[in-house]
């Protein structure tokens, strides 16, 4: 129960759909979509394929909580492995999708080969066909989601598509699904790109059936009432959304700017969760409105405007609507890392972002790196076309314009941050572990996090164990972010309970209130089966460590669980955190410990069999 | 009495609660397409607009339907159907001037609000819509 136990094989080369059961003995040992969907990755797919090529595997995954009454259950996750790490890449999304396609009837798609044309996936319940997709290809994600509903007479339907980043090979490319809605990370998009895939637009009108109905609303509704009481669910992130870390993380000594050189922007407060609120002098407020995705209660979504007198939107109608506005990571990277404190320049970057289908973080901290490359003398204005400096707006419209069309040095920037500081000689201005750039959190200022950073499987990454919970709000217990101690424990214990929560289906936002004792009553409501506190945590590190087996055979070594030499040696320049550097060494080998694994990184055969792998 | 649902749009933040406890409670399902009451986002305007029967005292349903499956409740003012009776004639869906008798999917036949009929708790959405843009008023105290 609240499986559909039925999941779709898509094999584009032939251009075949094929109904299959869903594996419920994986299910069983992985929860869903993270979990099973890395399991079958593993399983069906060589980890030294090359990403791009038609041997790589595309999941669409769902999990068992997607398309409940659970609050924040609306979330699915695109597996595959990732062009721009070269590990496994699961990016989650929230939106109406997930909880469209679970209704239909399908807990999974796979894809698999490449289609000969440019086609997209059709899905009215048990109806599903690939259907030429010439008249999208080439358009953004803003004109094909609405032309596809159009041309089947549905706005009900949900649609996840690539924009011109996942078609070009933008290594950072994003699925963007219910027009702002990402699943973001790792370039999941450009794998969709590589296999000629434009869109999958769903109806589902079946619905999802839970084991215990009547138990499963009282155990969601207790749950929801615990999100509605915290401060940070019930409060902080409705009023304020993500962009509430922008003073606080600022204050904290620990906001990455220009790339990294400093760890506090003087304009923080102008791109801050508080600026988005303000009434400018001509009456023009950038926040519309909250948002909420499927099912959830939380609804930090920010839904912004742009002010229309703006330059960058002045003669352009088509952006002078309401959009997805700025998360706090965005923010960052569009902001405080390339230095442009123009709130209005940032909404606007962020709009073009979601409109071409990349991922703003690794785009703004990749233009951040090339900033960097140009004020050093590394690349020139005649390479560029421009001037590219540090706080430039009107350069990062143009550059962000122009990667998401795949056009002149906007193909540079496509490449990623460390293959193009590499490709400029200056490999140490890349900001990146495994290849993926940093999110918003400097490690030098929030030591905990340089461990996550160092260790993520899917490289740099806040969302696979977030200890700024812990290191910065106190939850579920306060500890001095500036300390290494205890980090190690920690880490494992994000990382575990993350694992947990991205394969049911829910969103890791839960987690400010919710540990894993008020989640586990939810899950067992929901499927078939005993899950106890202990045992989904002992799925979350089953998953970590298939993950890892995965990264090692496909060649990432543990070599790779370090940070860039500038945050290992270069002292944060101000704040609380002056003088410190990331102080890995004094965590990682602990970490190793507590995973139990042996000083070389690699999972010893007793942790492995502990965990049934 | 006369009760009714009442809907504050701005408050509403479209996150479909509302629809999946409805379908929950009255179907053991949770089902968007069976709920009685439904969000209609205005995307483009930032708008999210819930709409369901509002128990109007005319109840042209109650009077177009030919087999008398819709039936006043005395104590709510509810305009209560029984699924028994309806024969998904779709005669309700035309006579209602609000577009709130829904088609069910499945059986062919109609669904529509009756305020969670009987139920102590109260409707289902007012209770699971995090930001109180469902109200449950009575209209008789008005």
């Amino acid at each position: 129960m609240s499986w559909a136990k039925r999941s779709l094989r898509v094999n584009l080369s032939a251009g075949t759909c094929t109904e299959e059961p869903t594996n419920m003995e994986w299910a069983a040992q992985y929860l869903g979509q993270r979990g099973l969907a890395t399991k079958y990755l593993t399983e069906e797919v060589d980890p030294k394929v090359d990403p791009l090529s038609p041997e790589n595997k595309l999941i669409i995954a769902t999990g068992p909580l997607t398309g409940t009454n659970a609050s924040t259950a609306g979330r699915w996750s695109v597996i595959t492995k990732s062009p721009l790490t070269g590990a496994v890449a699961c990016s989650n999304s929230g939106g109406f999708f997930g909880g469209e396609l679970k209704n239909a009837g399908w807990d999974m798609i796979i894809f698999e080969g490449k289609s000969p044309k440019p086609v997209y996936l059709h899905i009215n319940n048990d109806k599903t066909e690939l259907l030429p997709a010439d008249d999208y290809w080439g358009k953004t994600v803003w004109e094909t989601e609405p032309a596809i509903k159009e041309k089947h007479g549905d706005p009900n339907m949900k649609v996840a598509s690539i924009g011109g980043a996942g078609e070009s090979g933008v290594l950072y490319a994003a699925v963007v699904n219910d027009m702002d809605r990402a699943a973001g990370r790792s370039g999941v998009g450009a794998v969709m790109g590589s296999k000629n895939l434009k869109a999958i637009g769903v109806r589902g009108t079946k619905g999802v059936q839970v084991r215990d109905p009547r138990a499963f609303m009282k155990a969601t509704n207790e749950g929801k009432k615990i999100l509605e009481e915290n401060e940070v669910t019930g409060t902080g992130l409705p009023t304020y959304g993500t962009n509430v870390l922008m003073n606080v993380i600022n204050e904290t000594g620990a906001l990455p700017t220009h790339n990294f050189r400093e760890v506090q922007f003087q304009d923080a407060s102008k791109i801050s969760g508080e600026a988005m609120h303000e009434e400018g002098p001509d009456g023009h407020k950038n926040l519309v409105r909250n948002g909420a995705c499927f099912a959830c209660t939380i609804q930090c979504q920010r839904v912004s405007k742009v002010n229309p007198n703006h330059w960058t939107v002045k003669d352009k109608p088509q952006y002078q609507g309401e959009s997805g506005g700025l998360e706090y990571e965005n923010a960052w990277s569009l902001g405080a890392d390339t230095g442009v404190g123009d709130l209005d320049a940032v909404t606007f970057t962020n709009f073009l972002c979601n409109e071409h289908g990349m991922d703003p973080i690794s785009h703004g901290a990749t233009v951040a790196a090339a900033m960097e490359l140009f004020e050093e003398g590394a690349i020139t204005e005649e390479q560029v076309g421009f001037s590219l400096k540090f706080g430039d707006a009107e350069a990062l419209v143009k550059i962000t314009e122009m990667t998401g069309k795949g056009v002149g040095f906007g193909k540079d920037i496509g490449m990623g941050s460390k293959r193009l500081c590499e490709k400029y000689g200056r490999p140490e201005f890349s900001m990146t572990v495994k290849g993926q750039e940093f999110p918003a959190y400097d490690p030098r200022g929030i030591q905990g996090m340089g461990l996550a950073y160092a260790t993520s499987n899917r490289g740099a990454c806040h969302l696979r164990g977030y200890t700024v919970s812990s290191e910065i709000f106190g939850i579920p217990e306060k500890s001095d972010p500036q300390v290494t101690e205890g980090k190690a424990g920690l880490v494992k214990a994000f990382q575990d309970a993350t694992a947990v929560v991205d394969s049911v289906g829910l969103c890791v936002f839960t987690t400010f209130a919710w540990g894993m004792p008020e989640i586990q009553p939810q899950i067992q409501a929901a499927v078939e089966g005993e899950y106890s506190v202990d045992e989904l945590l002992k799925i979350g590190e089953r998953i970590w460590n298939l993950e890892r087996q995965f990264n090692l055979a496909a060649g990432v070594s543990p070599s790779e669980d370090t940070l860039p030499k500038r945050l290992l040696t270069e002292g944060a320049k101000s704040g609380p955190s002056q003088g410190k550097v990331a102080m890995l060494d004094q965590m990682l080998p602990a970490y190793y410990e507590a995973r139990g694994w042996g000083k070389d990184g690699i999972p010893t055969s007793e942790t492995l069999s502990r965990l049934g792998l | 009495m006369a009760k009714s649902l009442n809907f504050i749009i701005e408050k509403c933040t479209g996150c479909h609660q509302c629809e999946l406890a409805c379908s929950g409670m009255n179907d053991g399902i949770f089902n968007q397409d069976l709920s009685r009451i439904r969000i209609f986002m205005l995307t483009e305007e930032g708008k999210n607009v819930p709409y369901a029967c509002i128990q109007c005292e005319e109840a042209w349903c109650m009077h177009a339907c030919p087999v008398e499956a819709i039936k006043l409740n005395r104590d709510t003012g509810a305009k209560v159907l029984s699924d028994a009776v309806c024969v998904g004639c779709k005669v309700c869906t035309i006579a209602c001037p609000y577009g709130t008798v829904m088609y069910h999917p499945s059986s062919g036949k109609v669904v529509k609000c009756d305020l969670c009929d009987g139920d102590e708790d109260g409707p289902a959405c007012v209770a699971s819509c995090p930001t109180s843009a469902i109200e449950f008023i009575d209209l008789s105290a008005a």
